[in-house]
């Protein structure tokens, strides 16, 4: 699949987003965080700038983004339109938490509520946008098991990361927090190396025979309908080559996991302002090597038109 | 409304005969002719004269060779919309432009709701739907919706561009949820198949593969040349002169 920036940036930001607004919901909304102004703003100007950032950017993507507004009807079966739904109604409690937590300084009563409403609300956008990709069969390697815990994990891993080199720069910081962004991270590396192992294992019942209803023997492509690619080949048939996969893939690891891991141990031993410069180095090696995941995501990704063409 | 319908009146579909196909690619520039300014227009070209050739087509003919213990054959392959009856272009679709419709099965596009997100070719196993990126729609096969049912048409002719196109008749078009339709006893007497079941889209268009190899051409070879009886007149004596 053609790894669009605008779609590899959308995942990638809105998840840290969600991630963030999540945490920020749950942990402020119980009074974990103390309502600092400057604090606040900077924390939900980040998560909910992330969120903005990334779904303009998927408008972008748009043939016809002037029409966007109707994606919001067909949540009855689309995944994408549950996931412009839950988008978009996860604003109004995380406004309105926004206002109670950072302009008001409140932690209860009816911003905790809010608070809560709106972790939901990021969590179930997560979900759907995950089941968007998950839902896609004629795509051995997003119709997995992996997929939908896949975005929920990277969301919960990024936004701790972020939550806790925003805590760390405000001189807020805790080692619970700490030792909870670096357990995600593991926790994230531990998924993507299963993912990877699985989808290079992966067996599919669809090949050229069945695609062709020639059965029997083997089946070569041996003249395409035309002699330029056409939009299913620059769309669908995106290919990557092997070795650049497994180098990409280990910068993945590197920028992703291996980095931000070690950053995130060295803040436990670190004095305030070099924790908070090793949290806040770890959150934006992360977001770079989850960059390079979500391309990777993309580009491995096999669409059963390939076999058309004999790919 | 993107969610299926539970039951279609007609499956309207077409039943490709691999056997016979030809790959003269007829089916595909008058698919082209018609679509162009019908229902789905324009089917956009982008560079057409030039070295990056693109644009839109609802049908495609790809040629492959099916080598089998029998031994190799060439086949050609045209591929275009199924129209499933579980197609999941339609239920992906975020606004409604993707439908199903109730009376025939046809699968088709608004092209005014569409936003282009391109999810629904995302969606479908079979490339069956391309971007038109001058427009910014998808665009699929109409099944000539602006055909079949079009009275200004003599009633032979209502049938699909590329069915009415066929040197060969490779290509049939009918109710294929009527048992006893001609089409459908094509597909039983052939042993019609559907392409990727394992996807479950459950495809209604049907593909005929090709008949089994036989020996026959083998067994019936020319006759010997036989000597001439002798001619009188002029070319008789041209033949004696020469063949001494």
């Amino acid at each position: 699949m053609h790894p669009a920036f605008s779609v590899v940036f959308f995942t990638t930001a809105t998840g840290a987003g969600y991630g963030l607004l999540a945490l920020l919901g749950v942990l402020a909304g119980q009074g974990f965080i103390p309502p600092d102004f400057w604090l606040g703003l900077t924390g939900m100007g980040l998560s909910l700038g992330l969120i903005s950032a990334g779904l303009l950017s998927s408008a972008g993507h748009l043939g016809r983004p002037e029409r966007a507004w109707r994606a919001f009807s067909q949540w009855r079966s689309s995944w994408l339109s549950r996931e412009g739904v839950a988008s978009v109604a996860t604003f109004v409690p995380a406004g309105l938490f926004g206002i109670g937590w950072v302009v008001l300084g409140r932690t209860s009563g009816w911003v905790a509520v809010a608070g809560l409403l709106a972790a939901i609300g990021a969590v179930a956008t997560v979900c759907t946008t995950g089941m968007i990709y998950a839902s896609l069969k004629p795509i051995a390697q997003w119709h997995s098991r992996f997929t939908l815990p896949g975005y929920l994990i990277f969301s919960a891993m990024t936004g701790s990361v972020l939550l806790n080199a925003l805590l760390q720069g405000f001189a807020a910081g805790s080692n619970m927090l700490l030792a909870a962004a670096l357990l995600l991270t593991a926790l994230g590396w531990g998924l993507k190396l299963a993912t990877w192992r699985y989808n290079d294992r992966l067996e599919i019942p669809t090949n050229a025979n069945t695609a062709t209803g020639l059965s029997g023997g083997t089946v070569r492509s041996m003249e395409w309908p035309h002699t330029e690619e056409n939009y299913l080949l620059k769309e669908m048939g995106f290919r990557i080559a092997r070795k650049h996969s497994a180098k990409l893939r280990l910068i993945t690891q590197a920028l992703a996991f291996a980095l931000p891991a070690l950053l995130l141990i060295a803040a436990f031993a670190l004095p305030w302002p070099f924790a908070a410069a090793s949290s806040i180095l770890s959150a934006i090696a992360q977001l770079a090597g989850m960059l390079v995941e979500r391309w990777l995501f993309f580009a491995e990704a096999k669409h059963t038109v390939t076999l058309y063409y004999g790919r | 409304m993107t969610c299926l319908p539970a039951h279609t009146d007609k499956k309207l579909g077409l039943v490709i005969d691999l056997d016979t196909c030809v790959g003269c690619q007829a089916c595909v520039t008058a698919c082209k002719e018609w679509n162009t300014g019908g229902h789905m227009a324009p089917l956009t070209d982008i560079d057409p004269y030039g070295g990056n050739v693109d644009g839109v087509w609802f049908n495609r003919v790809h040629s492959y060779e099916h080598m089998t213990e029998m031994g190799g054959r060439t086949v050609n392959f045209p591929r275009s919309c199924l129209h499933c009856e579980t197609p999941a272009c339609v239920t992906v679709c975020p606004t409604g432009a993707s439908y199903k419709r109730a009376s025939d099965g046809i699968v088709l596009v608004d092209e005014d709701k569409c936003i282009g997100c391109k999810l629904c070719s995302w969606a479908c196993p079979y490339g069956a739907r391309e971007f038109d990126t001058d427009v910014g729609v998808m665009k699929k096969c109409t099944l000539c919706v602006d055909r079949i049912y079009n009275d200004n048409l003599a009633e032979e002719d209502r049938v699909p561009a590329c069915v009415a196109a066929c040197p060969t008749s490779a290509r049939h078009f009918g109710d294929l949820g009527d048992p006893a339709s001609a089409i459908s006893q094509l597909v039983a007497e052939r042993g019609g198949v559907d392409l990727m079941p394992e996807m479950g889209y459950r495809p209604t268009n049907k593909y005929l593969p090709p008949r089994a190899h036989t020996n026959r051409a083998a067994s019936v070879p020319a006759q010997a040349l036989q000597p001439m009886r002798a001619e009188g007149g002029f070319l008789g004596w041209v033949d004696r002169m020469l063949s001494n």
